[in-house]
């Protein structure tokens, strides 16, 4: 599959690999220390539950997208197959950008239904007034 | 040399050949290849539906155990480090993976010597990682109390101060143990008739719909534990048949069996396929459980 890389240039990939993986992730984890307020205990941004969270999701997974790219391309040799195989494997892949979207509304939804259920019972309900003047057909009162 | 991967050994016969005795590779990789990807998709898909299982599960509940306040031991050292060990596990399988390549690498230039060696690393690295998952289980397990069903650790829902059964502050060097919404807990177990009981802890809010209510402090969403061990079960199985299957291939590299067959040791190749695919959906379970 390599043919037009020389073993020398093989192997340096791989170091280059090693490298790049362990950056990463060492990055990624001081990273994620950091917006937790572990290294600073001013500085949480990372829980949030907001904006900033939002941005420390999306660094996160974007640098993790980018060490499963390198992995399936160049230590699984993907780069180096024919286009009709990188596809094939590839585009059924796309279907989970739709199932993150779907499931991840569904899950949300229930959040706030439970959370609804929970304010529904903090409310205090008026009694309905009492009807005044009706008929009780005979036969029906008891006791 | 390098190129004797491309060819195998019966690729090349005329284009008048019957295309469909099988001769003929359509994707320019052997059936074997290529029935390991097709695999590999099929089990991205499974994980992808646990993992996003996962994440529905978590936007579902107000509040969710704080990774970096649950994965903080370490073999051999009472402190408190939050997500060290996980990196740890993480570099072991990025070595195995690297050393992956080299093998198969050393396979295309058939090196028989070169591809024991890498593969005995790889191995090697597979099984760090399988007895480092053994070490993370048996924390969450045997000292943290955490099983399919019970989870004790959360977050506070709101502003608050801890209090005892009857309502009085707890005091800790004189002054009343104050709590800050979204700070983590662990409710302590104690064996009870045989059975694991939770500690019994109580909070009064100061803020939030319950201000000035007592509540006791009650275990964290409890789908937090089936999923961890399901997941990362599920993962450590494939380290585990992974570790096998190398095994059984690197045996079979030392006796020369696939010297004999001259297709750039293929099956090194494409157990080396899988092997990289277990450090792959590593990389999402690190994202997804350890990370975000």
């Amino acid at each position: 599959m390599d043919g037009h890389q020389t073993y020398e240039e093989q192997k340096q990939l791989v170091f280059y690999g090693l490298k790049l993986l362990a950056v990463i992730t060492v990055v990624e984890v001081a990273f994620a220390l950091f917006a937790k307020g572990h290294i600073s205990p001013t500085i949480t941004f990372g829980k949030d539950g907001g904006f900033g969270q939002a941005l420390y999701m999306v660094a996160m997974v974007g640098a993790s997208a980018y060490k499963a790219y390198f992995i399936v391309f160049y230590f699984m040799h993907m780069a180096h197959e024919v286009r009709g195989l990188v596809l094939s494997v590839l585009l059924p892949t796309t279907l989970l950008i739709w199932a993150i979207i779907a499931f991840f509304q569904e899950g949300g939804s229930w959040g706030s239904r439970r959370e609804q259920i929970k304010e529904k019972n903090l409310e205090v309900v008026q009694p309905a007034p009492k009807p005044q003047g009706y008929y009780i057909l005979p036969g029906t009162l008891k006791g | 040399m390098a190129d004797s991967s491309v060819t195998h050994g019966h690729g090349a016969h005329g284009e008048d050949q019957n295309l469909w005795g099988g001769a003929k590779e359509p994707m320019k990789a052997s059936y074997g290849k290529l029935m390991m990807w097709y695999f590999l998709v099929s089990d991205a898909f499974t994980f992808a539906g646990f993992l996003i299982a996962y994440g529905s599960l978590r936007f579902s509940s107000p509040t969710w155990p704080e990774p970096d306040f649950v994965f903080a031991s370490f073999p051999f050292v009472k402190a408190h480090w939050p997500l060290v060990f996980v990196t740890f596990m993480t570099f072991v399988l990025i070595f195995s993976s690297v050393t992956m390549v080299r093998a198969v690498q050393e396979g295309h230039r058939e090196n028989r010597r070169g591809v024991v060696f890498w593969m005995f690393l790889t191995i090697l690295g597979g099984a760090t990682f399988l007895g480092s998952q053994a070490y993370e289980w048996t924390t969450l397990i045997k000292y943290e109390n955490v099983t399919l069903e019970r989870n004790p650790f959360g977050r506070y829902m709101a502003d608050g101060e801890l209090v005892d059964a009857s309502g009085k502050p707890v005091m800790e060097n004189g002054a009343p143990v104050v709590v800050k919404k979204d700070d983590s807990y662990l409710l302590h177990g104690h064996e009870h008739d045989g059975k694991i009981e939770l500690e019994k802890k109580y909070i009064k809010y100061t803020s939030g719909n319950y201000a000035g209510q007592v509540h006791e402090v009650s275990q964290g969403p409890k789908a937090f534990g089936a999923l961890f061990f399901f997941i990362t079960g599920f993962h450590g199985f494939h380290v585990f048949s992974g570790v096998l299957f190398l095994t059984i291939i690197m045996i079979n590299a030392m006796s020369g069996l696939y010297v004999s067959r001259k297709n750039g040791y293929e099956m090194v190749e494409k157990i080396g396929l899988y092997w990289h695919f277990v450090d792959l959906v590593w990389v999402f379970v690190f994202l997804v459980f350890y990370l975000l």
